[in-house]
């Protein structure tokens, strides 16, 4: 049996040869920006690497606070490569959140969310809480210290929200405390809740891409070049993601991801706790706020004005509807740099005090 | 009658009773608190902070007399049974009236001793009161205070554990006063220098011991030779329990020698080292021991078997240090070299047996627990090199691809039908 006749074989029940051609056909477009199309290619890469070491992790994880600590040690002193898997999924869950906010921030400021994409950058910013909640979620599972208390600060800023607060902080705790319970609920958002919802707005988010291909920025819109997508493009994520496990690799071997020491919730939290750098804008922020804002609660205040951020980020493609608007692309370009200044400041300083 | 009223009878009883305690007339402060000599009036004004009135008990109870007499002469009438001041000699008897009487006692506090009484008399304190009539020892007041006597579990009192030495140093550590019974008045500056006060004052560790501990508090006797151990075995039980089986224990009774003490002081005990024991220079061994003699031989062995094993302590815990430094996961055999750290502390405890064989008991298995730890630390910087060289090659290789994959596309792109643009 010939390939040719295996390829006829699958054609005639798959039309493979539809998905040949239109792959086939399938260009990108190449300007002097087209270096942040790399971006979501590289953050889908990691979220690949994060599918195949998660499901490796969970060979060997048990999800308990009796077990989990000493599975995870288990995994990183016995287990042959066990280090090395568990390494490279906590320094891949932070260099994909990194991509992500790159990629973000690259289609926010290149206007890639205008008509027809609207959809594709709302299942995206989907996409982004989404990751955001398997880091939370994530960072629980190894029941060391640092995580108990850090879950145990991030649950109770959730849980100041008025009216939903207290009902989410519960549902989140599995009770009134971090216990066990947590551990257990997180480690089913992490590799069950999660995983599908990911999964549907992933395959939304890349049918769309696929749609509506490539958004070319206006300044280019007449003078840009193609690529093909098959090979040319694709052979340059490549290179990517082949650095990319290098870059994984070195990390792993040269930075070890701490395990710490077991998590005890009667013991005192330690002291200068912060959460993941991801969080740390956020966590800065409502340090600084005074404790009352106009009669209101500072940190209520703080947390409501970062849901509605992250509610707007949702609107951002239906209110700069107009490409033409010169305007409004002004007024836009300065709320992101101010927002990313923002967040790259007080990260800086969340690190520094 | 109904339930409902017999509440209502129950109460109001109750209710008048209470204001009855509330209002109870005592003519001997409302005087004394006005008297100008401060030894007439310190009375009442302590006896507000005095145990024995929050339990209701007031002046009469003691000194007699009649508290609703308004007049000096009527309160102190001997017809009411006015006691007054009582004598030196007098006091422990006196204090005795009730706190001897157990069915008495059992009313305020059924769980309180009723022997102190007796108990004093066994005391060097007592005897001397007792028989030979000497009024310059402590007897009851002098310790507990008077008037303003306070529980001994109240920060406050005099005899809290942390007080209790600066109550007994009131007279001990006066040269003068101690002359007369020809007894040293050097121990409180020796006990604040031992480790049992550091713990004490320092830590505030209130179960280490003071001078009552050691010395009995009512029946305060300074231990003999024959005893001491048995005072200090009572918190270092199992050292006491090794001595008695020692070859020590025969040659320190025939030489009359305190058992504990004779290498740890007794009011200045110093914090235990290592360097007590051995051959070398500042050894107490060599106190007793000469070069060539069985113990002097026991002593060296025991010292040198210990160094041994804080130096393999001591070397598993570097290497340990430095592969959890540079990232390595060996929180457990951390964990399980803390098996090292209790066999030394069992070999130092172990010591009091003189036995170079039952030290070695522990010692061996401590050994081995330390090389594992060794043996671990030299695994995971091995595994850390395994880990850098595999990273190299793997880069290498890594790096060869993405060239390999770079020339593709130079290859691609120069074809003319493939080239962008």
């Amino acid at each position: 049996m010939s390939i040719d006749s295996i390829t006829n074989w699958l054609d005639e029940r798959l039309s493979i040869g539809a998905l040949r051609s239109l792959a086939q056909k399938k260009e990108v477009p190449v300007h002097r920006h087209s270096i942040w199309y790399y971006f979501g290619g590289m953050t889908l890469f990691l979220f690949v690497v994060q599918v195949s070491t998660g499901i490796m992790l969970l060979l060997y994880y048990r999800p308990s606070a009796e077990n989990a600590f000493e599975s995870v040690q288990f995994i990183i002193t016995e287990v042959k490569f066990g280090w090395l898997i568990r390494s490279v999924h906590s320094w891949s869950a932070n260099l994909m959140i990194a991509t992500l906010f790159i990629h973000l921030f690259s289609v926010f400021f290149l206007r890639a969310y205008h008509k027809p994409r609207e959809i594709t950058w709302v299942s995206g910013v989907f996409l982004l809480f989404i990751v955001i909640c398997f880091g939370f979620s994530g960072y629980l599972l190894p029941w060391n210290k640092l995580a108990f208390f850090a879950t145990k600060v991030g649950t109770e800023i959730a849980g100041v929200v008025p009216v939903v607060g207290r009902p989410a902080l519960r549902f989140l705790r599995g009770g009134d405390d971090v216990t066990g319970a947590t551990l257990t609920r997180f480690f089913g958002f992490h590799v069950a809740v999660l995983p599908a919802t990911a999964t549907v707005f992933l395959g939304i988010h890349l049918a769309l891409v696929q749609l509506h291909g490539m958004h070319v920025p206006k300044k280019f819109e007449h003078n840009h070049g193609r690529m093909k997508f098959i090979p040319n493009f694709i052979l340059r994520d490549l290179i990517g993601w082949i650095l990319a496990i290098g870059v994984l690799a070195a990390l792993a071997a040269i930075f070890p991801w701490e395990l710490g020491e077991k998590a005890d919730p009667f013991a005192p939290a330690p002291a200068g706790i912060k959460p993941e750098w991801y969080f740390l804008f956020m966590f800065q922020t409502l340090k600084w706020l005074p404790a009352k804002i106009a009669g209101l609660d500072g940190e209520v205040l703080g947390i409501m004005t970062f849901n509605v951020i992250a509610a707007l980020l949702f609107v951002v493609p239906f209110v700069d509807r107009d490409a033409e608007n010169r305007r409004l692309h002004l007024i836009f370009n300065v709320i992101g740099v101010i927002a990313l200044l923002f967040i790259v400041v007080m990260t800086i300083v969340g690190y520094v005090t | 009658m109904s339930h409902v009223s017999h509440m209502s009878y129950v109460l109001l009883t109750i209710l008048l009773c209470s204001s009855a305690i509330a209002q109870k007339k005592n003519s001997c402060v409302e005087c004394h608190i006005k008297l100008d000599d401060p030894r007439l009036s310190a009375p009442a004004k302590l006896f507000d902070n005095d145990i024995h009135k929050a339990r209701g008990l007031a002046c009469n109870d003691c000194h007699g007399g009649d508290p609703n007499d308004d007049s000096k002469e009527g309160a102190k009438s001997q017809a009411k049974g006015y006691l007054g001041k009582p004598k030196t000699l007098d006091i422990p008897a006196y204090c005795g009236k009730c706190h001897s009487d157990a069915n008495l006692m059992k009313r305020f506090n059924p769980s309180l001793r009723v022997d102190q009484e007796k108990e004093y008399y066994t005391s060097v304190h007592g005897r001397l009161l007792k028989e030979k009539g000497e009024t310059r020892v402590a007897t009851c007041i002098s310790c507990h205070s008077v008037h303003g006597i306070r529980s001994p579990s109240d920060p406050l009192s005099s005899v809290y554990p942390s007080n209790v030495a600066d109550t007994c140093a009131k007279c001990h550590a006066s040269a003068d006063y101690m002359r007369s019974f020809g007894i040293p008045s050097n121990q409180f500056a020796n006990y604040k220098t031992s480790v049992h006060a550091k713990a004490l004052y320092e830590k505030q560790d209130l179960s280490a011991p003071t001078c009552n501990d050691c010395h009995g508090n009512h029946g305060a006797t300074p231990p003999g030779i024959a005893s001491v151990a048995n005072v200090c075995g009572q918190c270092h039980a199992r050292q006491a329990e090794l001595f008695q089986t020692s070859p020590h224990k025969s040659a320190f009774d025939q030489k009359q020698l305190g058992e504990c003490i004779t290498c740890h002081s007794n009011h200045a005990i110093a914090k235990p080292g290592d360097a007590m024991i051995g051959t070398q220079q500042g050894a107490l061994c060599i106190n007793c021991h000469s070069n060539g003699d069985k113990g002097f031989v026991a002593a060296g062995t025991m010292r040198s078997r210990i160094e041994e094993l804080i130096a393999g302590i001591d070397k598993s815990k570097t290497i340990l240090d430095q592969a959890e430094r540079k990232g390595m996961e060996v929180s457990k055999p951390k964990f399980e070299l803390k098996g090292a750290t209790d066999a030394l502390t069992h070999a130092r405890v172990l010591i009091h047996s003189s036995s170079t064989a039952e030290v070695d008991k522990v010692i061996a298995p401590g050994l081995d627990v330390a090389n594992k730890g060794y043996q671990a630390g030299l695994g995971a910087l091995a595994e850390l090199s395994f880990r850098r060289k595999g990273l190299a090659v793997s880069l290498v290789f890594i790096l060869f691809l993405a060239l390999l994959v770079y020339l593709k596309i130079r290859q691609i792109e120069s074809r003319p039908s493939s080239n962008p643009n």
